[in-house]
């Protein structure tokens, strides 16, 4: 009986070597481990056994009968990752293949850059205004302290409606500092994007229509430190950390000190190239402290309340972000330059 | 405004070089432009004296000149210039020399005769006659007749160095509030500020004599006395009119004023030495000897020295005799009174006129000048004795005339300087900073401003100073801005953030972007013919569009009412770029008029447009549903529009929510498309910003999941083909007992097995209850509605 085992052992392992498919597997199972199969026929043969030599026998059954088993089963895993693997060759795909098109659409540069200046001021908790674009000259000029006279009021600068010069183009987003202050109430923070016209024939660097950020904060003890501070985050955070400002004199009617803070060149380091100007720096924004006379003219005590304000093109600062040389580029609207940001 | 540094160097000792004085200067509040070396290009080429000229043998025009150039031997230079004689000093441009424009001069031969350079013209040095006046303007630049340069002139020496054409030009760019420094004088504050060094200021001395009594020989008066604050003039008689000498004129040409005669230049010289404008006039066309300022007459007319024909109105101020006007005030002197030739008698005017009246002068009669852009900036009054009193010096430095005695000085204004209180912990508070009080007055001392305690006196140049926060800055200037600190804000914490129209322009915009479509930026002026490129009636009253006075051009010339145009140009711009698709959109204004205050009603809309691949009707509807769901508008319908004159007859749709218009769609009409000249289809929406934000839904609240299963029937009903798959998904709704959760259309078909005139529509029903699970049975029920319905309704029948 021992050598029957052994034999039924060896036929079937030698048997299993050679399956290759689950159903072969399946009909050895029968063969040998089914009700009919041999190695039941071998344990048939128990009752013709002594008492002493019959749990020795049936462990021996059980034992071959178990590592059947397992034989079957470890061929049928190895089988079905033959199978697994044969087909998952055939399903492969040439990945250089492009995929499938699914166009996203792109936001224009300029709002690009203007979202970010956006955020880092929402962050602050600065407002977001609206205003018309189509504005008074009141608010554009003398509330904003542009005597009559200025310059920016020439018909060869701005655009107006009327012979009076009562309605105009807006040339600056400035006045929505005006409405603000008109508006809302103390303390504010405000910064108020858009539109501006200037009569500026297209060129290069020049657009009778550009946009503008305006920034504005009234509060108690506001210094032209804040100013410095809150300008220097602004550049960074567009610029990167470690972007090298400096803060010139300048004159708006509507600050005063008054200043345009610049950018060291990215392109230089601020030795002078042609980017630059020979400059070393590029001119960003201009800023300020609100004049005490806007303040006046708005009701407001400047005894009591301080504020800076701040406005930067926009164009000019995605130009500098995306590396655009031309500013026609912006309003000219070519997918292929969309399609890049 | 440009400043020699020649001409700074008389008044303050600046030991800098260009690019640092340009730094120091725009760090102290004068922004400088550019600046520039004269004659820099010029290399290499140095004065030399012709020793001898004879012909050229091989030419019948050249000659072969020995010319001494400082060096041991003279050397040979072939010339065309017929202008020469033995003995003439000439600039000689050497071997390897350079002139303006990048012109290389080599040693070479000519027609066989050896050529070591090159005798130059004054072109060829970027001169003109203007400069050198008895030099000609074809031939060579003979130097000799300015007594500055006579027997100084010695071969080999550069010529830049010899001729004076070596000053250096700073050009500022100077702010509407300072015309004080609009001027060499007062650059040269800013500097001996900047720099902490003293200004040697000069103060004129007129020896006069002249004969005569100034008052018998001139009267003044100045009915328009509120536009001239002061009127202040000298006579000079005898007056020689010549060319200017030579530092003069190169002073002029450094500051980029053309020479022109010595009274002229006189003028103009001290124009920009002082900031103040002069006017000089010649005596005997001024009638009775007196001169009246006043406001013109009606129509009264005036020829300029520029020769135009200007007729005159109250509101222009001229400067006049008994009988007529002889000058434009404060713009431009007028012909009948011009410096010639023969001039013998000249009036020197140095006023001050109304800022005010001058620019609106200028502008209406459209000749801003140098002169009125100064006097438009409101100039100092103070100014004008000391600059007519330099002009009478400089005619006596240079022979040009004898001065009366004696000056005309009509004041109309009462001199009264600002005070203001110096108040350091103010300023301090402003800035942000902790500069003591002494170091104030000392910035302060510098600028001029006097200090008496805390009582500080303004100069009267300083109109732009006013009051604490302008101390301010000239403290801060001069601390140097970037010696301020830079803190962030403290203070009470404001919340904010977007409105709800600012968050939903944001979706729109990502709605439009994951759908493909490019944000865009067009301009809100258009040309009136636009409304003609998309065919809108002469009478439609949208064409009603606020129009500018002053547009750069026709083209730019109203505020659009309509996105349409603009969004058409961009296609057709990239349609011409052969770019092959494109997907667009603006959130965009229009201006229509009649808004609050006189300004405009600012509308925005949303403005797509679209061409090529897998681009039709369908694709952009696909595209304005997005936006609808994502911004839950509820019982949205679409309405076909047979009447748009811009749309396709047959493919355009109104978007409705209910009863509300928010838009329209669809295919832009192909003679709109002829007249942008592209034979493409171009699909266009038009959303109204407004009435969407006012109908979007509101923020979502979680419906539970369906707990019981759905029961799904398809139905294809055949009926007039003129009937809309829109009209038979609301009779299907209505018909529907309550079950009937979603139609969707999945089927419209033509053709073989139907009818002509007659369609199939074949729709995908999904009924289903919300508290138990649906009995075949119920479904029937309720298909069965549906069809009766149908039936009913619009004769549809099942298929």
């Amino acid at each position: 009986m021992k050598e029957q085992l052994a034999k039924i052992r060896a036929e079937a392992l030698e048997a299993l070597e050679r399956t290759s498919l689950p159903a072969e597997l399946d009909e050895l199972r029968v063969r040998y481990l089914g009700k009919k199969g041999e190695l039941t026929a071998v344990l048939k043969q128990m009752g013709s056994l002594s008492a002493e030599e019959r749990p020795q026998m049936g462990a021996l059954v059980n034992e071959v009968k178990a590592s059947l088993e397992s034989a079957i089963e470890a061929q049928a895993q190895r089988l079905e990752s033959t199978a697994m693997e044969a087909r998952l060759k055939l399903e492969a795909v040439d990945v250089t293949i492009p995929g499938k098109v699914h166009k996203q659409g792109h936001k224009h540069p300029m709002y690009i850059a203007l979202d970010e200046i956006k955020e880092i001021f929402i962050g602050m908790g600065f407002t977001v205004l609206d205003g018309p674009e189509i504005e008074l000259g009141e608010l554009n000029f003398d509330r904003l302290n542009a005597e009559e006279g200025h310059p920016s009021r020439d018909w060869s600068d701005t655009f107006y409606f009327d012979t009076d010069e009562k309605v105009m183009l807006r040339s600056q987003t400035s006045p929505m500092q005006v409405r603000a202050m008109d508006s809302m109430e103390l303390p504010i923070r405000i910064i108020a994007p858009g539109r501006v016209y200037r009569k500026d024939e297209v060129d290069a660097t020049h657009s009778p229509m550009f946009h503008q950020v305006e920034g504005m904060v009234i509060d108690k003890n506001v210094t032209m430190a804040d100013l410095k501070g809150t300008l220097n985050l602004l550049a960074e955070k567009l610029f990167g950390v470690g972007t090298v400002t400096r803060f010139r004199p300048h004159h708006f009617p509507f600050t005063e000190p008054s200043c345009e803070m610049d950018v060291q060149c990215h392109k230089c380091g601020g030795v002078g190239c042609p980017t630059c100007k020979g400059e070393g720096w590029i001119e960003l924004l201009g800023a300020g402290m609100i004049h005490p006379r806007v303040l006046e003219m708005a009701g407001i005590d400047p005894n009591k309340w301080s504020g800076w304000a701040f406005g930067m093109g926009l164009e000019r600062t995605a130009m500098r972000r995306f590396k655009i040389a031309d500013l026609r580029l912006i309003f000219e609207n070519d997918v292929r330059f969309l399609e890049q940001f | 405004m440009n400043l020699s540094r020649k001409w700074l160097d008389e008044f303050v000792t600046v030991n800098a070089s260009d690019k640092e004085f340009a730094e120091a200067m725009t760090l102290s509040g004068s922004k400088v432009e550019t600046f520039s070396a004269e004659g820099e290009e010029i290399k290499n080429v140095v004065v030399g004296q012709v020793k001898s000229l004879v012909r050229h043998p091989n030419s019948d025009h050249m000659w072969i000149c020995q010319v001494d150039v400082g060096q041991s031997e003279p050397i040979q230079i072939v010339t065309g210039a017929q202008n020469l004689h033995e003995g003439d000093f000439v600039p000689t441009a050497l071997d390897d020399s350079w002139l303006p424009g990048g012109v290389h001069i080599t040693a070479g031969k000519l027609r066989g005769e050896e050529s070591n350079g090159m005798l130059c013209s004054l072109k060829e040095l970027g001169l003109t006659t203007h400069e050198f006046p008895y030099a000609i303007e074809e031939g060579i630049f003979v130097l000799c007749n300015d007594p500055e340069l006579e027997g100084k002139l010695v071969p080999g020496t550069d010529i830049r160095k010899a001729i004076g054409f070596n000053d250096h030009v700073v050009e500022f760019e100077i702010t509407p509030n300072r015309p004080d420094c609009l001027s060499v004088i007062g650059l040269a504050r800013e500097a001996s500020a900047t720099y902490d060094v003293p200004m040697a200021l000069h103060e004129p001395v007129v020896k006069g004599g002249a004969a005569g009594v100034l008052t018998e020989l001139l009267d003044v008066e100045t009915p328009a006395s509120d536009l001239v604050p002061r009127y202040t003039a000298r006579m000079v008689r005898n007056v020689k009119i010549a060319p200017s000498p030579l530092w003069m004129r190169e002073r002029l040409r450094a500051m980029g004023v053309r020479p022109i005669n010595n009274i002229v230049d006189i003028t103009n010289y001290v124009m920009l030495e002082y900031g103040q404008p002069m006017h000089a006039f010649d005596y005997r066309y001024v009638n009775g000897g007196k001169i009246i300022v006043r406001r013109a007459e009606e129509g009264e007319k005036l020829t300029t020295l520029d020769g135009k024909e200007h007729v005159l109105n109250a509101n222009h101020l001229v400067i006049a005799d008994e009988n007529r006007a002889v000058g434009l005030a404060g713009i431009m002197g007028g012909q009948n009174s011009e410096i010639v030739d023969d001039t013998t008698d000249v009036v020197f005017e140095s006023a001050c006129f109304n800022g005010t009246c001058i620019r609106k002068g200028a502008l209406a009669l459209g000749m801003r000048t140098e002169a009125s852009a100064k006097f438009e900036k409101g100039l100092d009054p103070m100014n004008t004795l000391p600059a007519v009193n330099r002009a009478c010096e400089l005619v006596e430095l240079l022979g040009a005339g004898e001065v009366v005695d004696g000056v005309i000085d009509i004041l109309n204004f009462v001199p009264l300087p600002t005070v203001l209180k110096l108040e350091p912990d103010k300023i301090n508070t402003l800035l942000g900073t902790d500069v003591s009080g002494n170091e104030m007055i000392r910035i302060l001392k510098k600028l001029d401003f006097a200090v008496d305690g805390e009582q500080v006196t303004v100069p009267s140049w300083r109109g732009d100073v006013k009051r604490m926060a302008d101390l301010a800055e000239e403290v801060a200037r001069f601390f140097g801005y970037n010696n301020i600190p830079t803190t962030l804000m403290r203070g009470q914490t404001t919340l904010g953030g977007y409105s709800p129209v600012q968050q939903t322009e944001r979706t729109l915009g990502q709605v439009c972007r994951s759908c493909g479509y490019d944000e865009i930026i067009t301009y809100s002026f258009i040309s009136p013919t636009y409304y003609d490129k998309i065919r809108w009636d002469k009478a439609d009253p949208r064409r009603d569009s606020l129009k500018i006075l002053n547009p750069l051009g026709e083209d730019t010339s109203i505020m659009r009412t309509t996105v349409l145009p603009s969004m058409l140009e961009i296609l057709t711009r990239n349609y011409n770029f052969r770019n092959k698709n494109a997907r667009l959109y603006e959130i965009g204004r229009v201006y229509l008029p009649g808004g609050p205050d006189g300004l405009a009603n600012e509308k925005r809309f949303l403005s797509m447009g679209a061409y090529g691949e897998d681009v039709d009707f369908f694709a952009l509807k696909g595209v304005v549903e997005a936006v609808l769901q994502e911004l839950r508008v509820e019982n949205v319908s679409f309405r076909p529009i047979t009447d748009n004159p811009s749309y396709h007859p047959g493919r355009c749709a109104q978007v409705l929510s209910g009863n509300a218009v928010l838009g329209l769609f669809g295919q832009i009409h192909p003679l709109v498309a002829r007249n942008y000249g592209v034979d493409t289809e171009f699909y266009c929406a038009e959303l109204d910003f407004e009435a969407l934000f006012q109908i979007k839904g509101a923020d979502p609240e979680y419906t539970p999941l369906p707990k019981f299963p759905a029961v799904t029937r398809d139905i294809a009903v055949v009926c007039d083909e003129a009937i809309t798959v829109g009209a038979l998904e609301d009779s299907i709704r209505k018909g529907a007992k309550g079950l009937l959760k979603e139609v969707t259309l999945f089927d419209v078909y033509q053709g073989k097995g139907i009818d002509a005139g007659k369609k199939s529509v074949a729709f995908n029903l999904v009924l289903r209850a919300d508290d138990r699970s649906l009995t075949s049975e119920e479904a029937d029920e309720d298909v069965k509605s549906i069809l009766d319905t149908l039936k009913a309704e619009l004769g549809a029948i099942l298929r």
